[in-house]
């Protein structure tokens, strides 16, 4: 017992696991390995959340995305405002103006139709309370069993406005990070539906559209430097996108994350990390330390932003790495996960 | 929260590092045994509280991480069987065996479903009359009673069709190998809290009386660990070698009676195989013959499935105390949590991983 050689070295998976579809770092590995050197070009390698097109004077905010729920309607909302949050939100986080989405199902042979008029149902109600329209579609069926009943995939355009360069490139040592409100109210929905949880407290998602939450900030002041939304993977996978793409250190402080007591309660039941669990409804922005008082006071106006603050800094030291000071006034280390986040044992 | 701010709050927390700054005369070599408690003292970064005179040192009680390779390509073999469906908790499917693990088992067909509980198991069996579901019931002493649960409650239901792949390992067995060894630096230990709240303290009793090696049966929140290491500096500088149990609000000496019967209708103590550190005499349960139409070892068969796990792993050294995770070349660069190569980088509660995922930063330079 003297070499350091540990043993069972597994190669790389020859098969597609759930864990590429977790946002965390398999996800990223599936990016890297397969779509990014098929597709290669200058504007997906910037890996943002959308890609933003010149056109004459004029810069057009691009973005897509598929959604999978289970179940298909939770509290706080259902698959249809879920996909059309989802893509408003990636337009606005590069400070777009919405414009128009398109819409994709497919969907499964027997899914009553009833459910699937509900769905629409209420991406239209989202469309119209985001201030966007649904311009354009597609359907396909696939056979019994091989789908879980719909599938939707939103596609959006947006108007940059001028003089607005916000980049998960762009974080700079300086940087207040501002968080729009608590973490982890969808991801804890999702799973005590699907699981038939019984918690303490009804925890509702938060999905949302965060345009308007936007537009109340830049109106502050165009001096915002990046902007995420922190869905799968949750706000740790997103501080760490931004802090490999930017070459910066984060620093959060602890005290400062707002958590929802309920959402607390059931990652300590379940052994999950709050930092991990999915929001649809929140936004963390990267701006300089003279505007981050001004802007959280904008945020906390709106109705999407009451519990907004400044959770943490950015540093130079150890560029790409988000360390956390906690409670104890101890640091440690804020990764992204592997693959989905798993109940522990004990 | 309440129950739980209580024992987080920073201000206990800072007076009870006081305590121990003032009571500390020399360097003293602490063990906490359990994987959750190794997690807390990452995630909460406490040996940044502590005087430079404590170390801590992580020991073997991570479920996850010392389940050996043979038993991991057992439950590959069946949950690959048409017409298994594999139950298990979450944290065992990232588990690599010689060739796979149960993630890529489900991806190329098989069905394998995670589990919170081993009851959830006993219900897709009672739903499932034509399939055979095989609950995979690995863990200490905690998780084995609401395994023989389910095995008991399948026999008193009269189901056929469901088995458990079990093997429980019991930690004073793999305390003793610790404390046997010529090399050992541990001069204290913090008692798995979970583990007691089931079977007592009794046993620790003997071990601490044995080695003359103090003993604290500790909690799982940041101010349980330090109030336990406080009360072990204590027990140290005094020179007296005790059990003292921290975790009174949910320790008892004798343990939870119901929980141990159960345990003892259904399973036996037999010997094991520890990942990392290799057969350890009367470490673990299996179930009785008795409960043998329920025992998928012997109904699949798979009991010839043999692997020998190379010797020269730094995880049982990392996992006696004897080796810090990063003292491993292959630490950070080649054994990393989504490519664990040893036991201790497998689940969130083994020394290695949560040293990585909590701590790599303290460790001089940083790995990425």
């Amino acid at each position: 017992m003297t070499s350091f050689v540990c043993p069972v070295p597994l190669s790389a998976t020859e098969t597609v696991l759930l864990g590429h579809g977790s946002g965390g770092k398999l996800s990223a590995e599936l990016l890297h390995s397969v779509f990014l050197p098929a597709f290669q070009n200058p504007l997906l390698a910037r890996l943002e959340d959308q890609a933003v097109l010149e056109f004459g004077g004029s810069r057009l905010a691009f973005t897509t995305d598929s959604f999978v729920a289970k179940p298909l309607f939770f509290r706080g909302g259902d698959i249809g405002s879920l996909a059309v949050h989802g893509t408003v939100n990636d337009l606005a986080m590069c400070g777009a103006l919405p414009v128009a989405l398109s819409a994709a199902f497919i969907l499964e042979e027997g899914f009553p139709l009833a459910d699937l008029r509900r769905v629409a149902d209420s991406m239209s109600r989202a469309a119209s309370a985001a201030g966007v329209t649904i311009v354009t579609g597609d359907t396909k069926v696939v056979e019994r069993s091989s789908g879980d009943g719909v599938y939707v995939t939103t596609t959006g355009i947006g108007i940059v406005p001028p003089g607005l360069n916000l980049s998960a490139a762009n974080a700079r040592p300086g940087d207040a990070v501002l968080l729009s409100g608590a973490i982890g109210d969808h991801g804890i929905a999702m799973l005590s539906a699907r699981e038939g949880l019984q918690l303490d407290g009804e925890i509702a998602s938060d999905s949302a559209p965060l345009n308007g939450l936007v537009e109340a900030m830049l109106a502050v002041t165009h001096n915002v430097h990046a902007m995420r939304d922190p869905t799968r993977g949750g706000l740790a996978s997103t501080l760490n996108e931004i802090a490999k793409e930017s070459r910066v250190a984060i620093e959060l402080r602890e005290e400062a994350i707002p958590v929802h007591a309920g959402v607390r309660g059931a990652c300590e039941v379940l052994g999950l990390d709050p930092l991990h669990v999915a929001n649809e409804g929140k936004l963390v922005a990267f701006v300089p330390m003279q505007h981050a008082a001004e802007l959280v006071e904008a945020m906390r106006r709106h109705r999407l932003g009451r519990e907004a603050a400044i959770i943490g800094t950015v540093i130079e030291r150890n560029p790409g790495m988000v360390t956390m000071r906690t409670v104890f006034n101890t640091t440690r280390i804020v990764d992204m996960l592997p693959g989905d986040q798993l109940p522990r044992i004990c | 929260m309440k129950f739980l701010d209580e024992y987080r709050d920073s201000g206990v927390a800072r007076a009870l590092a006081a305590r121990i700054r003032s009571r500390v005369t020399r360097n003293w070599t602490l063990m906490e045994i359990c994987g959750g408690q190794t997690h807390t003292i990452m995630r909460y970064g406490l040996p940044e509280l502590l005087p430079e005179e404590i170390e801590l040192v992580h020991g073997p009680g991570c479920p996850v991480c010392v389940a050996p390779l043979e038993l991991v390509d057992r439950a590959i073999e069946i949950a690959g069987r048409p017409g298994v469906i594999f139950v298990s908790y979450g944290d065992m499917l990232r588990v690599p065996g010689s060739r796979s693990d149960l993630f890529q088992v489900k991806a190329a067909g098989g069905d394998v479903r995670v589990a919170y509980s081993p009851m959830q198991a006993l219900k897709i069996a009672a739903e499932n009359p034509g399939r055979q579901v095989v609950f995979f019931g690995i863990g200490f002493e905690t998780t084995a009673p609401a395994n023989a649960m389910a095995v008991w409650e399948a026999k008193r239901q009269g189901l056929t069709n469901f088995f458990m792949l079990a093997s429980h390992v019991l930690v004073p067995p793999a305390m003793r190998v610790i404390l046997r060894s010529p090399a050992n630096r541990v001069q204290g230990f913090i008692a798995p809290g979970h583990v007691c709240t089931v079977m007592g303290f009794r046993e620790y009793e003997t071990l601490a009386a044995e080695f003359r090696v103090p003993m604290v049966v500790g909690g799982f929140e940041p101010v349980d660990l330090l109030e336990s290491v406080a009360m072990l500096v204590d027990q140290l500088e005094d020179g007296r070698a005790e059990l003292e149990n921290q975790y009174s609000r949910s320790v008892t000496r004798s343990g939870n009676g119901p929980a141990q019967q159960v345990m003892q209708e259904v399973f036996e103590v037999t010997d094991r195989q520890w990942r990392g550190i290799g057969p350890i005499p009367e470490s673990g349960y299996r179930l009785r013959e008795a409960y043998a139409a329920f025992d998928a070892e012997r109904v699949f068969g798979t009991s010839d499935i043999r692997v020998q796990e190379p010797p020269e792993c730094i995880a049982a050294l990392v996992m006696q105390g004897l080796k810090k995770p990063v003292d491993c070349p292959a630490f950070g660069t080649r054994c990393v949590p989504e490519r664990p190569l040893g036991a201790p980088m497998v689940s969130s509660e083994g020394a290695c991983a949560a040293y990585y995922t909590y701590r790599r930063h303290t460790s001089g330079e940083v790995v990425r």
